[in-house]
């Protein structure tokens, strides 16, 4: 049962598991445990993340494709629901078209950029890939009627979601309204789609894109065409990110241009998947969680050690607030230098 | 039944392969030689799709595959293992193996199903690597392997793309005097089929002479001897381009 839930992938290794099993109750009690409204977006964030740096594993780890227009598919994904609820109001009807054109769009775009680029070499891709991306962001943002330009789209959430809906008094001192529902509903959707992608990888479809990863040379040679492999590969990565960017905006209620299509994020996602491991989807996990709470808690943490060193003059200087992008550098470059395989793949050694 | 006409292909002005025909029949084993950069392994080359060629044609069973991409070929029943070893080097052995069973099966596109739960391959691939010998060594990373076992993986992948082409390019070289025969044994026991095609590019005279129901000779990308491997070896023309440039290799 749970090898099948699994797809035959287990964590074999006893901390991974534990790692995994507390970020998967974690999550579902997050609202319970940590009640408040920037602890509940910080755990939708995680979700979110997940999914989103899952899918990019796909292609990094497992195709060997380095692509940087994976926030450009997030993006869509988010615009497409952040657009259908501003022009069609905030019912079910408008998610859904919202959704489905995400995704269909995500998928043709994929396809036109995989079917005539995926031949070229990696870093030719890559550098298209940035191209595109830069292309569609400054076209979102000229778009202003139709996205709200630099200031993206606020909009108004289907009725259930919202917190003005109510289902019950409290629950564990919890109110039972429509933003509990709308985390479960996050949470529930991304619990779904990673265990696609796991499906996906431990499939004969995923055996063949690592063997594109490890030699497409002779992938191609016993047969296999790996420009097909690769493109339906990029589709799949492009819906799944759509997904998750449509996700986002069902939770957030707003969506602008920083906080799905800037290429920030599209380098917090390749940090997560370096960190948590490539090619193991279990690190996306672990490095989704550990970046977005590094981004949302560092400065916390950094406060209060800056408090406590008051008065030490160098120390109290480098630990200030204001450092954690700093510390979060030194933190990555510590990562990748001692465990090259990420996370996941440190854990996974045999010692 | 494989063929190439007047096949040839230039890097700049220099053929690599110039002019070659010669057909393959089924159930006999061709060995090509030649000295080092005589051309055999572009031949290969141009044969299994991995280079276009300039001009000429190759055909198999009666069908132009000139122009067709590599895979497509092997789908169509050509098999070729490389000089170079070229494995997935951090994919397990059995991996390796079970990737080439697969591409016959059709499962390639298959996204939902768990790939353990196809046993049939995994039986098969194990029962290629028992063949060769590996079968112990089925869960090894194919990149931690001796470089005799990494040969006989090669040969353990073109064993499982189930071919009717068989290409071998040199495929002992570099292993230990007491693994040879584990590779000679296969290559026979395929011509024993006799329904098989089998091309075998090999320095190594006695293995040549042993296996051979004829010797191809090319020589700066022509095709200048082709015969009984009698006849070949003690012809002047091949003293001349190959044994005698090669004396020590042979
Ligand atoms: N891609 C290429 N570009 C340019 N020249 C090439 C290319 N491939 C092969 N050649 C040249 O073609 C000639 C034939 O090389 P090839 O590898 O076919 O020889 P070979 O008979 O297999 O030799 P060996 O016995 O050493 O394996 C050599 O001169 C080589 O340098
Ligand atoms: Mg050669």
């Amino acid at each position: 049962m749970l090898r099948s839930i699994l797809s035959d992938d287990l964590p074999r290794s006893r901390w991974l598991a534990l790692a995994l099993l507390a970020i998967l109750v974690g999550l579902a009690v997050a609202p319970f445990l940590f009640p408040g409204a920037k602890s509940l977006n910080v755990a939708a964030k995680i979700c979110v993340f997940i999914v989103l740096a899952a899918s990019f594993d796909l292609l990094l780890g497992y195709t060997g494709i380095v692509s940087f227009a994976h926030t450009m598919f997030f993006g869509i994904g988010a615009y497409g629901v952040a657009i259908s609820l501003t022009r069609m109001g905030a019912g079910w009807d408008a998610v859904a078209v919202g959704t489905v054109a995400g995704l269909v769009v995500a998928i043709v775009l994929a396809t036109v950029i995989g079917l005539f680029s995926l031949r070229v070499r990696t870093i030719f891709f890559a550098m298209i890939t940035l191209a595109v991306a830069s292309a569609f962001a400054i076209l979102a943002s000229q778009l202003s009627d139709l996205t709200g330009g630099e200031d993206g789209l606020n909009y108004r959430l289907p009725a259930v979601l919202r917190s003005s809906f109510s289902f019950g008094d409290t629950w564990f001192g919890v109110r039972l309204n429509g933003r509990l529902l709308d985390y479960y509903l996050v949470y529930g959707a991304s619990l779904v789609l990673i265990l696609i992608l796991l499906r996906i990888v431990n499939s004969p479809f995923g055996s063949v894109l690592m063997a594109i990863r490890e030699n497409p040379f002779r992938a191609e040679a016993i047969g296999y065409r790996t420009v097909v492999y690769r493109t339906i590969a990029s589709c799949i990565a492009a819906a799944t990110a759509a997904l998750a960017g449509a996700l986002l905006a069902l939770w957030s209620s707003q969506t602008n241009p920083d906080t799905t299509l800037s290429f920030d994020i599209m380098v917090d996602i390749l940090l997560m998947v370096v960190i948590g491991g490539m090619g193991t989807m279990y690190g996306a996990v672990i490095g989704a969680v550990l970046l977005v709470f590094a981004q949302n808690y560092l400065q916390d943490l950094l406060a209060i050690a800056n408090k406590a060193l008051v008065g030490v003059p160098l120390l109290a200087n480098l630990f200030h607030p204001d450092r954690w992008l700093l510390w979060l550098g030194v933190a990555f470059i510590l990562c990748v230098y001692f465990f090259p395989t990420g996370i996941v793949g440190r854990l996974r050694q045999k010692r | 039944m494989l063929e190439t006409k007047d096949l040839t292909i230039r890097f700049g002005g220099h053929a690599a392969v110039d002019g070659v025909s010669c057909a393959f029949e089924k159930g006999t084993l061709t060995s090509i030689v030649g000295p080092n950069g005589a051309g055999k392994t572009t031949y290969f080359n141009l044969i299994s799709g991995q280079l276009p060629a300039t001009s000429g044609r190759v055909t198999l069973n009666g069908q132009d595959i000139t122009t067709l991409a590599a895979p497509r070929r092997t789908r169509l029943g050509l098999g070729r293992a490389f000089q170079l070893t070229n494995l997935f080097p951090n994919l397990s052995t059995l991996e390796n193996v079970r990737l080439a069973v697969q591409v016959k099966s059709g499962k390639g596109y298959d996204l939902f199903s768990r790939t353990l739960t196809h046993r049939e391959l995994i039986d098969r691939a194990m029962a290629h690597l028992s063949a060769v010998s590996l079968a112990d060594r089925a869960q090894a990373i194919a990149a931690t392997l001796p470089h005799g076992d990494q040969r006989k993986l090669e040969v353990a992948i073109l064993l499982a793309l189930e071919p009717d082409v068989f290409m071998f390019d040199e495929p002992t070289a570099g292993m230990s005097v007491d693994e040879v025969p584990t590779i000679l044994d296969i290559i026979a026991a395929i011509k024993q089929r006799g329904d098989k095609t089998i091309l075998l590019v090999e320095h190594k005279m006695d293995v040549v002479r042993s296996l051979s129901d004829r010797i191809v000779v090319l020589h700066q990308g022509k095709l200048v001897a082709d015969g009984k491997p009698a006849e070949v070896i003690n012809s002047d023309i091949v003293r001349e381009a190959y044994l005698g440039t090669t004396a020590g290799n042979g």
